[in-house]
């Protein structure tokens, strides 16, 4: 297996048989993490974690990755505060690192920072948010959780909801999952709906995409509920945001008449949109997605450095 | 009796403008089928003041068969560079540029705007890497040419013909 890129900066990089080649990918990876024996997959590997903006969460994923394939991982916890990139180009920290590294994470408040850095690297680089919503890693390891739940991809009712508007892995996402779906429902507030520019793709795709503000009338027709946070800061008074905090937190009562198979997926961290009684219940999957996040890693990291030697 | 007066007029206008526009030149450029009313956008983007002391003319709003209305404008004793050239594209797609030498057309160019531009403006967006790094140029698919609109390569958003226009004539 392999892929056509030789860095993974954006979904929209990857053809359809790809995406599928690193979910197939990150379900061999299972095995390795369910076995006893300590894999040496990628053992005298290193990785470099390059977090300008911090994110302990994905951080740690990709750390604990390597370490699953037996690599090893170097890293700057702040790389904008530490004296590696005072007043340094990204450029110039990039040939830097790669000399102490086989590979490359990169995350850069800038847009299009990632693939600047892959265009100056000789090693691999991925993308672990760039400031533009891109974030492959994330939108992979959502779609490989929807469909080692589900055990497919196409012919699904999907929700998104929450703060469409500001939400970035939403946006990732209603391009990613659309390749496989025809339709995508958006629960969103008034002023927090998914871009017009980002329906507008979608409907010149030919996708069906149905915008409410009612969730209750679709639960019972979804598959997967991709929640969101919402930010008190993107609501004009607390009144306005009470108000619909209300309406939109996901608890035992509001899943009576939902599907059995339901899947409710979080990006984390959550606030209070999903009540601490759901986790219990079979429909969540939040804390599932954060152990994809490590397999996903996995499969990018075997098969960008596994590329590299042939 | 206007009405006749009218026509009798029109084609000795017509005539008055032709004899002005065709008047050769014996080595220069001229830029034919500028998008009307950025003659002067144009000579400002090619640093055409009139100080150099060159011998040049200006025709503003002139009917023409292709468009509209065009611009023109005649400059003797300069070629311009292909350079030249990709910058006038941004904001006057349509213009061709014949370069005269021994008062023949030497070479007629008709302005294509390319796929990608590279340099020449910068990305719309303040938070684009290729604003805050050192020794990165701007890239651009063209996703527009009438008129003319730019995607930037990196952070993937657009940077519109307004803001082209007016990172190319700033003050203008
Ligand atoms: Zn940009």
């Amino acid at each position: 297996m392999s892929l056509s890129v030789k860095d993974l900066i954006s979904i929209a990089d990857l053809s359809t048989k790809e995406i599928m080649t690193i979910l197939d990918q990150a379900d061999e990876m299972e095995k390795i993490v369910r076995s006893e024996k300590p894999s040496k997959r990628l053992a005298g590997r290193i990785l470099a974690t390059l977090f300008y903006e911090p994110s302990t969460r994905t951080r740690l994923s990709f750390e604990s990755a390597m370490a699953r394939l037996g690599g090893s991982s170097i890293s700057v916890a702040d790389v904008g505060a530490s004296s590696v990139a005072k007043g340094e180009s990204l450029a110039d920290t990039i040939r830097t690192v790669e000399n102490y590294a086989d590979i490359i994470v990169i995350r850069h408040p800038q847009e299009g920072s990632a693939q600047w850095a892959s265009e100056v690297a000789n090693v691999p680089i991925i993308n672990a948010g760039d400031g533009a919503g891109r974030h492959p890693t994330q939108t992979l390891l959502d779609l490989s959780t929807i469909r080692r739940s589900q055990g497919r991809l196409d012919n699904l009712n999907i929700a998104m909801l929450g703060d469409l508007r500001f939400g970035r892995t939403v946006h990732s996402l209603s391009y990613a999952i659309t390749r496989f779906t025809d339709r995508l429902y958006c629960i969103a507030p008034n002023g927090l709906e998914l871009p017009a520019e980002i329906v507008g793709d979608l409907k010149e795709q030919g996708k069906e995409v149905i915008e409410t503000t009612d969730l209750q009338a679709i639960l019972p027709e979804l598959d997967v509920l991709y929640v969101t946070r919402i930010q008190k800061e993107r609501f004009p008074t607390p009144a306005d945001y009470e108000k619909v905090r209300g309406i939109y937190q996901i608890d035992k009562t509001s899943l009576q008449d939902v599907k059995p198979t339901l899947d409710i997926l979080h990006p984390l961290p959550r606030v209070d949109e999903i009540a601490p009684e759901v986790d219990a219940t079979p429909y969540a999957r939040y804390f599932t997605q954060m152990f994809h996040g490590v397999l996903i890693r996995m499969a990018i990291l075997t098969l960008l450095l596994e590329a590299k030697q042939t | 009796m206007t009405q006749t007066k009218k026509k009798s007029r029109q084609p000795k206008t017509e005539a008055k403008s032709k004899e002005l526009l065709v008047q050769k030149i014996q080595a220069g450029t001229v830029i034919d089928h500028i998008t009307a009313g950025y003659a002067l956008a144009v000579m400002q983007i090619l640093g055409i003041t009139g100080r150099e002391g060159d011998i040049i003319s200006i025709a503003m709003n002139v009917q023409s068969k292709r468009m509209e209305k065009k611009d023109i404008i005649k400059v003797e004793g300069r070629e311009i560079t292909t350079e030249e050239i990709n910058r006038i594209a941004l904001i006057a797609p349509n213009a061709t540029i014949n370069i005269i030498r021994d008062y023949k057309i030497h070479e007629k160019t008709r302005i294509s705007v390319p796929d990608k531009i590279i340099g020449i403006v910068r990305c719309q967006n303040p938070s684009c890497i290729t604003n805050n790094e050192r020794g990165i140029r701007s890239n651009f698919q063209v996703v527009d040419r009438t008129p003319v609109t730019l995607r930037c390569d990196y952070c993937k958003r657009i940077t519109g013909h307004d803001n082209i226009i007016e990172q190319l004539l700033g003050q203008y």
